[in-house]
């Protein structure tokens, strides 16, 4: 009996050593607030900046900027790390310590309001009053929308990411379509005359519809809609807003007019990846696709063999005057709590995001949107005119975005799993479907308070 | 007389003292590291578990609310669950069976034992994450051969990583693909049972079944029931392949507006263990994560005591019931 007991100890240690790993995800303790410097008065000081660019261009581009800023302000000196993925970053901001980056910048928005909530990055409402930046007037509306949370202005919009149609010139012209669509009703009609069957699938499919099909996303969507998401209240209002309910139904019906859920799935699944010379719009796979601006970069480079361009994407029947609009979002910049340097990361942070050369220069180089009502008008931004449907989109006062919320993204993955079920067919009654996302959106919500 | 029997038990007393600080000076890198590793974060996970931690500010009383989060309202806690015990159930089941299939098969061989042991067991070597893309490409509906061998056949084509119903058929494909380790676990155990139980069991007419019932199982059943108890464990903790076939086949990279969904399709990959890096470091809650950690330990532990006590350990059979 003795050897029995013995053996189920050890297999007991064995079995608490397997979750030992997800244990040690409690052993973390708290940070402690930050300081301010002396660079002001002239003394050097050097400060960590970690940002998440991995490509050659970009990081040199991101180099260049903090070069150009130390000239400016030769007593402040920016050790750059880059390629930092956001998890490493939120680990390092909460452990603090000496090794802790001074000035961080994250791709997701969708986190700004823990950041803010959490204080985990400083609230640079009181720096932006004493140098005169009002934030209003400063950012596009849509921008300085994802970058605060609760009146907490915890970072700061650099460079902006904005979404709109690119479309196949040569397939438009074969299939006798002369200009871009507008509206929905028109860009249905053109997705239909642009696919060619071919057997189960497809020669050539006009638009991929489905939510996995890369950036045709709930959240993508709506901002073609204008959707708010959140009521007054803080609670989801997605089961009583009209245009959620509008874009579920149009997606859904667009998909039964293009061959079924199935088909198209089936033929999703042979996709290459999207940030790959295999895209689908690049290879023709697709005839119209919804993207952001950098696409327009990875098109000049890979040259496909037929003409592209870019519109705007188009907007509910509806709500045809707001024509131009688009999603926008794009990449967040603050400064961590923890960090003792602050008024030279105010600093460096401050040129980054406001001084428009910087902006510009910084946005002609990586292809993305400036972030700066100065920026966008800049005559020095790229004269693309593919580039320019993208600048146009985000200075479009209709453009939207998805808002901070406590949880980060939470909400919107509650709603991209409504939209999976509701395009499967497995969840047939949509307005049901929404009372209960909007019920579990609000928990989570809650739970995070 | 009374002098020397009080000095003989405090004399006693010293040397059992150096003994036990002996042993425990020999004992103390496990015992440090048990502490460290394994006792302090088991309690800190239950002290978080009633905690509202996000990771930045200082954790704050809740009492039960995190729990009644993930039972009553975290949307994936019930389907996880669901699917973890499956995976427990049919992929140990199979990977076992399948393991003690093939080194039986290996340790029959005339010839080519070498080759066929090195074949099966190359791919347990393989990177998980190498392994699982390479899967999903296989298996890829609209241009995977395996697919379009299928086609050719005029078999039915399953969605594999993109259907909700062959999600978890396939990730245990994989897993049986990678049974090596079982295999070479087998093959030892199955080699060193006597050879004059086999001659025996001859002479007493067993044919191959009765030979593999009487004599084979009952001398390996101490490794087969190690494999067992090993793999419900790696099960309970399967989080690489599940998550890696779910991001390849759904295309989602992640970003704003554009969130990656762990368990995809429909929710069929989620496991628990997905559910404690979704809680903890995607929602920031870590309350919430160690209630799922906890349950997770809670159900290993259960699994564990269950499949020991019916099989009274790690013991031969001929041994049970002692």
């Amino acid at each position: 009996m003795r050897t029995h007991r013995r053996y189920r100890r050890t297999v007991a240690a064995l079995t608490g050593s397997a979750v030992l790993a997800l244990l040690a995800s409690a052993c973390t303790g708290t940070n402690s607030a930050g300081g301010t410097d002396d660079s002001a008065s002239g003394k050097d000081v050097t400060i960590t900046f970690w940002h998440g660019w991995s490509q050659d261009n970009e990081t040199r581009a991101i180099q260049a900027e903090a070069d150009a800023f130390q000239k400016l302000h030769p007593n402040i000196h920016v050790k750059v790390v880059g390629n930092i993925a956001d998890d490493k970053s939120e680990q390092a901001l909460r452990a603090g310590g000496s090794d802790a980056p001074d000035v961080v910048s994250s791709f997701a928005t969708d986190n700004v309001g823990k950041f803010c909530s959490a204080k985990v990055w400083t609230d640079l409402t009181p720096q932006l009053k004493k140098d005169g930046i009002d934030p209003a007037r400063t950012f596009p509306a849509a921008m300085l929308r994802y970058s605060r949370f609760e009146g907490s202005q915890c970072s700061l919009p650099l460079l902006g990411d904005a979404y709109g149609l690119y479309y196949n010139k040569t397939a438009f012209a074969a299939a006798g379509i002369t200009a871009p669509p507008r509206t929905f009703s028109e860009f249905d009609a053109d997705a239909v005359k642009l696919t060619a069957a071919d057997g189960d699938g497809y020669k050539q499919l006009g638009f991929m519809p489905t939510y996995h099909g890369y950036e045709s996303t709930p959240s993508h969507f709506l901002g073609q809609y204008g959707a708010g998401y959140f009521g007054a209240d803080g609670k989801s209002d997605i089961a009583t807003d009209p245009r959620v309910t509008a874009m579920y139904t149009w997606q859904k019906n667009l998909i039964g007019k293009l061959g079924g859920f199935d088909r198209l799935e089936k033929y999703r699944s042979g996709f290459g990846d999207e940030f790959s010379a295999k895209n689908p719009f690049q290879t023709g796979q697709v005839a119209m696709s919804i993207d952001g601006e950098w696409r327009t970069a990875s098109l000049a480079e890979a040259k496909p063999s037929f003409d592209w361009a870019t519109a705007p994407f188009p907007v509910p029947d509806d709500q045809a005057d707001t024509y131009g609009r688009g999603y926008q979002t794009g990449t967040i910049i603050g400064i961590a709590r923890t960090s003792r340097k602050q008024s030279a990361a105010w600093e460096f942070v401050k040129y980054l995001t406001t001084d428009t050369d910087a902006v510009v220069t910084f946005a002609n180089a990586i292809h993305n949107v400036p972030s700066t009502v100065e920026a966008l008008n800049s005559p020095k931004l790229d004269a693309d005119p593919n580039f320019r449907t993208f600048v146009d989109i985000a200075k479009n006062p209709n453009s939207s975005t998805t808002p901070a919320s406590i949880n980060g993204g939470a909400y919107q993955l509650s709603m991209q799993n409504l939209g999976y079920a509701y395009e499967s067919g497995k969840q047939a009654d949509l307005a049901a479907g929404l009372a209960a996302t909007a019920k579990e959106i609000d928990a989570a919500v809650n739970q995070a308070k | 007389m009374a002098v020397a029997t009080t000095a003989v038990p405090a004399a006693l007393r010293r040397k059992r003292r150096r003994e036990r600080a002996r042993t425990l000076a020999f004992l103390s890198p496990w015992l440090i590291g048990f502490g460290f590793f394994f006792a302090y974060p088991l309690v800190s996970t239950v002290y978080f578990s009633f905690m509202r931690y996000d990771g930045f500010a200082a954790p704050t009383f809740t009492g039960l609310k995190n729990w009644d989060y993930v039972f009553n309202h975290y949307p994936f806690f019930w389907q996880g669950l669901r699917n973890t015990l499956w995976l427990v159930v049919v992929m140990v089941a199979l990977r076992v069976t399948f393991g003690l299939g093939i080194g039986l098969l290996i340790t029959k061989l005339k010839t080519g034992v070498g080759f066929f042991r090195t074949a099966f067991y190359l791919p347990y070597l393989a990177p998980p994450v190498a392994a699982t893309m390479a899967f999903a490409f296989l298996l890829n509906p609209g241009t995977g051969p395996v697919d379009h061998l299928l086609g050719e056949l005029g078999l039915p084509q399953p969605g594999w990583f993109t259907d909700p119903s062959w999600s978890k058929p396939a990730l245990t494909m994989l897993a049986m693909w990678g049974v090596g380790d079982l295999m070479v676990i087998f093959m030892a155990a199955l080699l060193d049972v006597p050879r004059e139980q086999y001659e025996a069991a001859e002479l007493d007419g067993a044919g191959p079944w009765q030979k593999f019932r009487y004599v084979t199982f009952p001398n390996i059943s101490p490794i087969v029931m190690f494999a067992v108890v090993t793999g419900v464990i790696q099960t309970m903790q399967y989080y690489t392949q599940a998550i890696v076939a779910g991001k390849v086949a759904s295309g989602v990279i992640g970003g704003s507006g554009q969130q990656f969904e762990p368990g995809y399709p429909h929710g069929s990959t989620w496991t628990l263990p997905q559910m404690v890096y979704n809680l903890g470091f995607q929602r920031f809650d870590t309350g919430s994560a160690c209630v799922v950690a906890l349950v997770l330990f809670a159900i290993s532990m259960a699994f564990t005591s269950l499949l020991l006590r019916r099989r009274s350990g790690f013991l031969p059979e001929s041994q049970d019931g002692e």
